[in-house]
C-alpha cells in the first residue's frame, strides 16, 4: 500500500531561496510518487511553520513527511517531535537538507541547485516510504556510581554524588586518595595552602556513608552499558591489616630495603614497606611486592642486601600481628550506572630530555619535585635545598614547555599549567631565599584566567623574578655548577647562566596505563592517548561511551580550578541522568538477520562501543539495544550483509543514491 | 666481505691517516673496503635550503655510481662525507620532486636505493662490538678516552639516524669495546666550530678550548674524533689557546681509526702520528700502548 506523502519545503529566509527556486521544487515534488501535498514557506521551523507541517498532517492524513530544510542536526528533533504531537510516527519524518548540503555551496547556480534540491527530496521521500514507525527504547538505570581516580577530580565528583544521595565507589590506584594535589603545597593564583584544602576534603570522603574507596586498585573488566554497568575491580594483597595495625612504625625501621620513593620523586628513599605520604589516610603503611625481598628471588636477595633468605623482618617487628605476606589479590564487583574517568596525569619523562641531563645530574629535578622540596611535609621540610649537597641554591633556573610545544620530538600540545605553577614555585622560591635569582625560560606566558597575569606580574614586580624568552638548548654539570645554555630572544643574546638548581616543567601526559583502560572502558582516546570527549564545545564531559563521564587531565592537560570545574560537570551531569527513572534511546541501531549471520564475530571486533556480543547458545551476534548507537561499522564489515540499520537498510540507500545519480541536469 | 667504499677528498690529502688504519683494520676484522671507482668530491656541505639541487649533483651521482656499479651499501669514514651523502640518499628516497630535478639534470636513475653506512656502523651492526673485542690484542687498559662526536656524525636525526642525538652511546661503547675507558664530557656533541676557522678564527678557538676543558676536567687522556674537520680543529687550535690562556696544557687528538689500529696491534710507525700537532707518543708510551 502506497504512503501518502507530504512536502514541505523551507526558504529559511534568503538562505535556501535565493539560490533554490522553491516554487519550482514545490510544482515538481508534486509530481513525484506518492506526494499528495508540497508546499514552501519562509520559515517552517518558527511556530507558524510547524502548525503548518501538523495541521496538514492531520488534514491530509500523511503517513510519511519530508521537511526539505538546514541539516538534520539543527531541527530532526524539531519536526519529529511536532509529527508526533499529531499523532504520525516521529520516525516516519525526514529531513532533506537542502541548506548545507545544497543552497549554501550552490550560490551561483540556480536551476543546477533546484534539481539538486529536488533530487534530494526524492530520495529522502523514497527512504521515508520504506521507514519503519518506531518507538523509543527504555533502559532502567542503576543509581550507584563509580568514580575511577581518587584525586582531586575523582574526590570532587565523589562527593557531589554522594551528597546528592547516591552511592559511590572510588577506584584508586595508589596506596591513598588525593591524588597528584597531595603533592602540592601551595596553589596559584592565591597560594592556598593545599594540605589544609585537600585533606578536608579527603576526610569528608572517608567519612561519607555514601562512598566506599577501593585504594590499591584498578578496574579489572567493565561489562554492561549505560545505566547498567558491572565493573570488576582488582585489589592488591593487603599485606597489612589495616584493623590490627596501630601505625606504630617499627616495621618501617626495620626494612632493609632502601629504593627511591615516587611520591618524593626521587627526593627521598623508602623502604619496601613504608607509608605511602604524609596524610592522615595514608598512616598504615603499605607493602610493595614489587620491592620486598621475600617475594624476590633468593639468590638475588642475599646477593644484593644480604638480608637472608626470605626476608620477614617486618612480620617478626610487628607487635600487633598485623602483617601477612601471604595475603592474596582480590576481586569485588560494582553495579553502577555511571562512571567518571578521572585518571590524570604524570610529568612527562626527564629521561627522555638528555640534553637537561635529567636522570644524570642530581640537581636536575622536575616540578613536581620541587613541589616536593616546598612542602612542610616534605623531604626538606620545605626548605629549598639542592638534592646532590643540601645546600640552599643562590640561582635557580626554571624551563618551561619541556617536552611541551614541541611536535616534533615530544608533546605538540601545551601543558597549560606550567606557566602558572612555574610562576608560583620561582615566587615561592624567591619568598624562602630573598638572596636568590630565580630564571624562567619562556616560550610564551600563557596566564588567561582569572587574576593569573596580575599573579605573574607581581613575580616580576616584587619578586623579580627574571624572565628570558627563549628555549634552553643543553644543561650541563661543570665544577659542581649547571651550566643552563639558552638564548634570550627578545636582544637576541646567547646566555649561559650558572645555576645551583634547575626545575623542569615537564609535560603532563596521561596517566601510565591510560590506552589500556580506555580500551576496557569502550573510550576512545587521541594521538597523545587522552580520552577524548564527544564534543569539544557542547558534551565536554560525555565520553565515547554513554554514561561514562570524563574530567581531569585524563582528558587534557588543566590546573586544579579546570578539574575541579569539569568533575562538577560530570557530577551534574550524572545526577541529571538518575533525575528520570529510566533511560530513552533512539531504536535506530543495528538490527540482526538472524537467518543470515553466521556468528562469524567480525562485527565485535570493529564495533567501537562495545554492543555486539556473540549469544553463546544461538552462535549469533546480538545487538546490546542500550549500548548500540547506529554507526553502521558492523553493517560495512558484515561479510553476509546480515546486519542492517532500522530505518537505513542498504535498499533504502542504494534507492536514495538512485535518485541523487539519475538528476545531473538542469530541471 | 667486501664493502664499497668512499674515502673522499680529506682522507686522500690531509687525513690520510685516517683512511689507512680504517682500511688496515678492517682487513684485520675480516672485512675489505674496496674503493668506489672513479669517485668524486661529494661536494662537502649539504644545501640548506630546499631549492638548491645543483649542490646535490654530486652526492647523487656517486650514488647512482654505487648502484651501478652493482653495491647496494656504501661505506664512508670522515663524517662530512657521511652527513652529505646519506642525507641526499634520504632526499632521494623521500622527496620524489627534488629527487627528479636532480636526477633529471645529471641524467641518472636513481631513488635511493643504496644505504650508506657509517664505518662505526658497520663495526656496530655488521661486525658487532662483541666481535671486536674479540679481535682486539692489544687491549687500551687505562687509556681515558674523550669521545667526541662533534655535529654531523648525528644531525640532523631524522635523516641520519646513527644515534640518539643528545646523548650518543655508539662511540663510548666502541672504545669499551677496545678496552679503554670512555670518560663521560657534557662537551660531547657540541660544535667545534667547523667552517668558522675559515673566516672567524677566534670563534673556533672558542669552541675548541671550550671542548678541550671539558673533556680534561673529566679526566681524559686523549680525545678522538671521526672527523678530518673536527680532528683540524681540535688539534690545530692549541697553541692558540695556550696564548690566551697559559695554564692550558695540551691534549693529543687523534683518529679513532688511530686507536683502532693500536688496539689491533697495528704498526704505531705506520699511523702518521707525526702529523698530529699535538704529539700523542709520549702519552701512548706512557700509558704502555706504545713501546
Amino acid at each position: 500500500m502506497k504512503k501518502k506523502l507530504g512536502v514541505f519545503i523551507c526558504w529559511c529566509g534568503s538562505n535556501i531561496a535565493s539560490s533554490v527556486d522553491v516554487d519550482k521544487a514545490v510544482a515538481e515534488a508534486e509530481k513525484l510518487d506518492g506526494v499528495v501535498h508540497a508546499e514552501n514557506y519562509m520559515y517552517m521551523c518558527s511556530d507558524p511553520g510547524q502548525q503548518l507541517v501538523k495541521d496538514t498532517i492531520a488534514e491530509k492524513g500523511l503517513e510519511g513527511v519530508v521537511v526539505a530544510c538546514c541539516s538534520p542536526r539543527m531541527h530532526e528533533n524539531t519536526f519529529r517531535k511536532a509529527a508526533g504531537s499529531v499523532g504520525l510516527n516521529s520516525y516516519l519524518l525526514e529531513i532533506a537538507n537542502i541548506r548545507e548540503q545544497c543552497s549554501w555551496v550552490h550560490q551561483n547556480n540556480k536551476p543546477l541547485a533546484t534539481a539538486k534540491a529536488v533530487s534530494i527530496i526524492e530520495g529522502t521521500l523514497d527512504k521515508v516510504k520504506e521507514n519503519l514507525p518506531l518507538e523509543t527504547i527504555t533502559i532502567d538505570i542503576t543509581k550507584r556510581n563509580c568514580v575511577v581516580g581518587g584525586g582531586i577530580a575523582g574526590i570532587m565528583a565523589a562527593l557531589d554524588l554522594a551528597n546528592a544521595g547516591y552511592d559511590v565507589a572510588i577506584i584508586e590506584k595508589e596506596p591513598a586518595i588525593g591524588g597528584h594535589m597531595s603533592q602540592i603545597g601551595q596553589t596559584f593564583p592565591y597560594f592556598h595552602n593545599v594540605p589544609e584544602l585537600l585533606q578536608k576534603k579527603i576526610d569528608e570522603v572517608n567519612a561519607h556513608p555514601r562512598i566506599k574507596v577501593y585504594l590499591n586498585s584498578e578496574v579489572e573488566v567493565l561489562d554492561g552499558y549505560v545505566g547498567n554497568f558491572n565493573v570488576t575491580i582488582r585489589t592488591k594483597p593487603a599485606f597489612v591489616d589495616p584493623d590490627k595495625c596501630s601505625a606504630c612504625g617499627k616495621c618501617l625501621e626495620v626494612c632493609p630495603v632502601s629504593v627511591a620513593d615516587e611520591f618524593n620523586r626521587g627526593l627521598s628513599q623508602r623502604g619496601a614497606i613504608f607509608r605511602y605520604n604524609q596524610t592522615e589516610g595514608a598512616r598504615i603503611p603499605v607493602l610493595e611486592q614489587r620491592d620486598c625481598l621475600h617475594f624476590v628471588d633468593v639468590e638475588e636477595a642475599e646477593m644484593d642486601a644480604g638480608a637472608g633468605v626470605r626476608c620477614r623482618a617486618c612480620v617478626e617487628a610487628c607487635p600487633e600481628n598485623a602483617i601477612d605476606l601471604g595475603a592474596i589479590r582480590t576481586l569485588s564487583e560494582e553495579f553502577v550506572g555511571a562512571i567518571v574517568m578521572a585518571t590524570g596525569y604524570d610529568l612527562y619523562s626527564p629521561a627522555k630530555m638528555p640534553e637537561y641531563g635529567a636522570g644524570k645530574i642530581p640537581d636536575v629535578i622536575d616540578a613536581l619535585a620541587f613541589e616536593r622540596l616546598l612542602d612542610p611535609k616534605g623531604p626538606t621540610g620545605g626548605q629549598v635545598l639542592r638534592p646532590s649537597d643540601g645546600k640552599v641554591p643562590k640561582n635557580v633556573v626554571f624551563i618551561q614547555c619541556v617536552g611541551s610545544r614541541d611536535p616534533e620530538r615530544h608533546k605538540a600540545y601545551c601543558s597549560r599549567a606550567c606557566c602558572m605553577y612555574t610562576a608560583k614555585q620561582a615566587r615561592l622560591y624567591r619568598q624562602q631565599v630573598a638572596e636568590g635569582t630565580a630564571y624562567i625560560s619562556y616560550m610564551d606566558i600563557r596566564s588567561d584566567s582569572r587574576d593569573f597575569e596580575e599573579f605573574v606580574q607581581a613575580g616580576m614586580e616584587e619578586e623579580n623574578l627574571v624572565y628570558i624568552r627563549g628555549r634552553v638548548a643543553k644543561v650541563i654539570q661543570e665544577n659542581g655548577f649547571l651550566k643552563v645554555f639558552t638564548s634570550d630572544t627578545l636582544t637576541s643574546r646567547q646566555l649561559e647562566i650558572e645555576a645551583d638548581l634547575v626545575v623542569l616543567a615537564m609535560a603532563m601526559e596521561p596517566k601510565a596505563g591510560t590506552r589500556e583502560l580506555a580500551k576496557k572502558m569502550n573510550v576512545t582516546i587521541d594521538g597523545d592517548a587522552f580520552l577524548s570527549e564527544t564534543h569539544i564545545k557542547l558534551y565536554p564531559v560525555e565520553s565515547s561511551t554513554k554514561g561514562v563521564y570524563l574530567a581531569g587531565c585524563g582528558q587534557s592537560p588543566k590546573d586544579i580550578t579546570d578539574t575541579v570545574s569539569q568533575a562538577l560537570a560530570t557530577a551534574g551531569k550524572i545526577q541529571l541522568m538518575f533525575s528520570n527513572e529510566t533511560l530513552i534511546a533512539d531504536p535506530l541501531i543495528a538490527e540482526v538477520k538472524n537467518d543470515i549471520c553466521s556468528g562469524c564475530g567480525i562485527c565485535i571486533d570493529i564495533c567501537p562501543y562495545g554492543a555486539r556480543l556473540m549469544n553463546d547458545f544461538t552462535r549469533i551476534s546480538d545487538v546490546n539495544q542500550a549500548v548500540c548507537q547506529g554507526c553502521g561499522a558492523c553493517i560495512a564489515a558484515c561479510p553476509n550483509k546480515a546486519c542492517e540499520l532500522i530505518n537505513s537498510t542498504s535498499r533504502q540507500f542504494i534507492r536514495m543514491i538512485g535518485d541523487f545519480a539519475g538528476k545531473a541536469e538542469a530541471v | 666481505m667486501k664493502y664499497p667504499y668512499f674515502p673522499g677528498c680529506t682522507l686522500y690529502t690531509k687525513a690520510k691517516k685516517l683512511d689507512d688504519a680504517g682500511r688496515e683494520c678492517s682487513l684485520k676484522l675480516g672485512f675489505e673496503l674496496d674503493e668506489l671507482k672513479d669517485w668524486t668530491c661529494c661536494g662537502a656541505t649539504f644545501p640548506l635550503v630546499n631549492d638548491q639541487h645543483i649542490t646535490m649533483s654530486g652526492p647523487t651521482r656517486i650514488l647512482a655510481d654505487t648502484k651501478e656499479q652493482g653495491n647496494d651499501k656504501l661505506v664512508a669514514l670522515c663524517s662530512v662525507c657521511y652527513n652529505v651523502l646519506k642525507r641526499t640518499n634520504h632526499v632521494m628516497l623521500n622527496d620524489e620532486e627534488r629527487r627528479a630535478k636532480v636526477t633529471d639534470f645529471i641524467e641518472r636513475d636513481y631513488h635511493g636505493e643504496v644505504e650508506v653506512l657509517h664505518y662505526l656502523q658497520v663495526l656496530r651492526d655488521e661486525i658487532g662490538f662483541d666481535a671486536l673485542k674479540e679481535k682486539v690484542v692489544k687491549p687500551l687498559a687505562g687509556l681515558k678516552v674523550a669521545c667526541y662526536y662533534g655535529c654531523l656524525l648525528l644531525r640532523p636525526v631524522k635523516e641520519i639516524g646513527l644515534d640518539v642525538m643528545e646523548n650518543p652511546t655508539i662511540f663510548e661503547d666502541f672504545i669499551r669495546a677496545l678496552g679503554g675507558e670512555p670518560v663521560e664530557f657534557p662537551y660531547k656533541i657540541e660544535c667545534c666550530g667547523a667552517f668558522q676557522a675559515v673566516h672567524s678564527m677566534d670563534t673556533a678557538t672558542r669552541c675548541s678550548r671550550d671542548i678541550l676543558n671539558s673533556a680534561k676536567d673529566s679526566g681524559a687522556d686523549l680525545v678522538i674524533t671521526t672527523c678530518p674537520l673536527c680532528q683540524f680543529n681540535l688539534d690545530d687550535r692549541q697553541p692558540e689557546i695556550q696564548k690566551s690562556d697559559p695554564g692550558f696544557s695540551s691534549i693529543p687528538i687523534l683518529y679513532f681509526t688511530q686507536l683502532l689500529a693500536l688496539a689491533l696491534d697495528l704498526s704505531a710507525e705506520e699511523l702518521g702520528f707525526e702529523r698530529n700537532l699535538i704529539d700523542p707518543l709520549p702519552l701512548l708510551r706512557e700509558k704502555g700502548i706504545v713501546s
